[in-house]
């Protein structure tokens, strides 16, 4: 009996963790070209609406996870415009993008606000996925594989491959990048273009995953929560999987309490916590940091222009 | 071909006229964008851009909407100036309004003229202490004002919530989530007999005033400006790059509280889960749209309040849904940024040498 509540509050704890961590990792990827997209949370929320929209159209998830993508991917494209070749202040820019994702999702889903649509399920075959312990391992859906071949996939590009070496040389000193012969504002485009597309299958995860239903402003702040990982990460992938597991962690508690009934804590308490957290790791990293100024990319949210 | 070549200073004419040419891109583009999601584009536009201004009934409305945006406006664009990013106006405005109706709801029983002034007081100091955190914070540990401050916005619209639900709520309230009215010594003057306009649209004004003084005329306005554009020569010169942040900081967070106050003992007149409609946020565009200028920010807020009023208006006339009003400012808000690049860049149509 108690193993099957861990076992689903580990499912509940790995479902938290991994919108986040989508976002974040595609975040991380942004900023180590030295692009500072604070559109996050604006991009996350045009592909919860996009990959809701098409799979309630179509009835296909799988279909509804590349709107999620492309949308996510379209909206990260109007910042780059912006922010690289327009040189327009990437902190503004960043703040656009998150007001018109709100403003644009909730007038998309104005007209499927309480709809329902069949739930993005696990990949493995039911004799796994519905195991009563094997599920913590094989019962997830598609988007959680992703995220943990993600972490291990950025962090062997960013530091064995030879793109990844432009990229971050793109991130630390564009300069001498474009000095060199690389194109600075391509690369960024690209790293943009990722970030968006993961940011938008990490809001999808919400519409179309944890709640299959459409709500105005469901992401929550989530997309800043990503943004404050990074920070924590110092920037590398393998940290910001325990982040957003941590911050998982602190979410799921957030949900046993109320569900538990705690009653000497109020709901909207509770509500706090994850705010309160990010606040409180963003500080401890601060304390904790020896040297400089948290290893974030030397170039990063500073315009570049080869003129 | 389009040829670019960068001004060694910025375009004044430009500096000026790219607003105009964002709102006309604006409108153009929101016809475009309504028409697409198959509602009447043309008249949305209209509804939402002409219909405030060409209406008299509808001024007053502009004047109460436009206030809280331009003073959260003022105090946000000051701390831009210095590279100080508080993108959490909007607690810091939900604090403030906290603030002011705590000692409302202690003075509910008492009469006097000290009551409103108490309670701007506290308005004040309750977002200036929401704002003291990120700066501290920055100040001290080198941890971003952009994420401190915007997470302290959920916890500020939080506690809100938790106040009006708990401890707060109305005993005479049949129940709903919401405190006390205020009475008429803890409510804002109205200045015009029988309409909305209250006591803080001149008090936006004068502040405009104020902060466009304190900007060109001050040792503190100048010190703002050279820490924001050339920090090292900042250093250089004596300009503490920590009072700085610390001083732009509590100006806009102080800012922010007040204008909460007046929302809430104005308009309100109590507080409301309903009471944060995200001012904080769209002051960040009005900061834009004015060129981060006390005086352009008055134009700002009077562009972006009508564009509430007309939101409201195209509700009825097109059906436009409420949301539409929010993507309508961040469209204005893409658009200023991207005419900004008239200002800094001289494009000329050139043809090819043959």
């Amino acid at each position: 009996m108690t193993s099957a509540i861990l076992v689903s509050i580990l499912m509940t704890l790995v479902a938290a963790s991994t919108p986040i961590l989508l976002a974040a990792l595609g975040e991380l990827v942004a900023e180590k070209a030295g692009v500072l997209n604070l559109g996050v949370e604006g991009m996350m929320l045009c592909g919860a609406v996009a990959g809701f929209a098409v799979a309630f159209s179509s009835g296909s998830t799988t279909l509804g996870l590349f709107a999620a993508l492309l949308a996510g991917v379209a909206t990260a494209m109007v910042f780059a415009v912006l922010a690289l070749s327009l040189n327009a202040n990437q902190v503004a820019t960043g703040l656009a993008l998150t007001i018109f994702g709100i403003g644009a999702s909730s007038l998309i889903g104005a007209g499927f606000v309480g709809r329902t649509i069949p739930r993005l399920g696990p990949i493995f075959p039911a004799a796994l996925s519905e195991h009563p312990w094997l599920r913590v391992v094989f019962g997830h859906d598609i988007l959680v594989y992703l995220s943990l071949a993600l972490v291990i996939g950025i962090g062997f590009f960013l530091r064995r491959t030879r793109p990844g070496l432009i990229l971050r040389a793109v991130g630390e000193n564009d300069a001498s990048a474009h000095a060199i012969g690389y194109p600075v504002i391509a690369i960024r485009y690209a790293a943009v273009a990722f970030g968006g597309a993961l940011a938008g299958l990490g809001g999808a995860y919400f519409s179309l995953a944890l709640t299959p239903m459409w709500a105005d402003r469901l992401t929550a702040g989530r997309g800043w929560i990503a943004l404050a990982l990074v920070v924590f990460s110092a920037w590398r992938p393998g940290r910001l999987l325990v982040g957003a597991y941590l911050f998982g962690a602190v979410a799921t508690l957030e949900l046993q309490a109320k569900a538990a009934g705690v009653s000497f804590l109020a709901p909207e308490v509770l509500a706090m916590a994850p705010y309160l957290a990010t606040i409180a790791v963003l500080t401890m990293m601060s304390l904790g940091r020896r040297t400089g100024r948290l290893d974030a990319p030397a170039c990063l949210g500073k315009p570049f222009s080869a003129v | 071909m389009l040829e670019w070549r960068r001004r060694r200073e910025p375009s004044l004419p430009m500096l000026a006229l790219s607003p105009l040419i964002a709102i006309a891109l604006t409108m153009a583009l929101g016809m475009i964008v309504f028409t697409a999601m198959g509602y009447d584009g043309f008249h949305a536009v209209g509804s939402i851009f002409l219909t405030p201004f060409l209406e008299p009934q509808r001024w007053a409305d502009i004047g109460v909407k436009a206030a809280p945006l331009v003073m959260i406006a003022l105090g946000l664009a000051i701390g831009f100036r210095a590279n100080v990013w508080n993108i959490g106006a909007e607690g810091q405005y939900v604090m403030g309004a906290i603030a002011g109706t705590g000692v409302a709801l202690l003075t509910y029983q008492m009469t006097g003229w000290w009551i409103l002034p108490a309670m701007v007081l506290a308005g004040i100091l309750g977002g200036m202490a929401w704002a003291a955190i990120p700066a501290f914070l920055r100040v001290r540990l080198q941890v971003s004002e952009i994420l401190t401050s915007l997470m302290l916005t959920y916890v500020a619209v939080q506690f809100l919530y938790f106040l009006v639900r708990g401890p707060w709520k109305d005993p005479d309230g049949f129940n709903f989530p919401q405190t006390r009215m205020f009475t008429a010594d803890q409510t804002l003057p109205t200045v015009l007999e029988g309409t909305l306009v209250h006591l803080g649209i001149p008090a936006a004004l004068l502040l405009a005033l104020v902060a466009w003084l304190l900007m060109e005329k001050t040792t503190a306005g100048y010190a703002v400006k050279v820490v924001g554009l050339a920090p090292a020569a900042a250093r250089h010169g004596g300009f503490s790059a920590e009072r700085t942040t610390w001083a732009t900081m509590l100006l806009s967070g102080g800012l922010a509280g007040l204008a909460g106050l007046f929302e809430a003992a104005g308009p309100f007149g109590q507080l409301t889960p309903q009471f944060p409609i995200g001012y904080g946020f769209t002051a960040i565009i009005v900061a834009f749209l004015g060129r981060l200028h006390p005086l352009g920010i008055v134009f700002g807020g009077i562009v972006l309040a009508a564009t509430y009023v007309g939101g409201e208006i195209a509700q009825s006339t097109v059906r436009l849904p409420q949301a539409a009003t929010g993507m309508f400012q961040a469209l204005l808000l893409f658009m200023l940024l991207a005419t900004d690049v008239l200002v800094r860049w001289r494009i000329s149509w050139k043809r090819r040498a043959a």
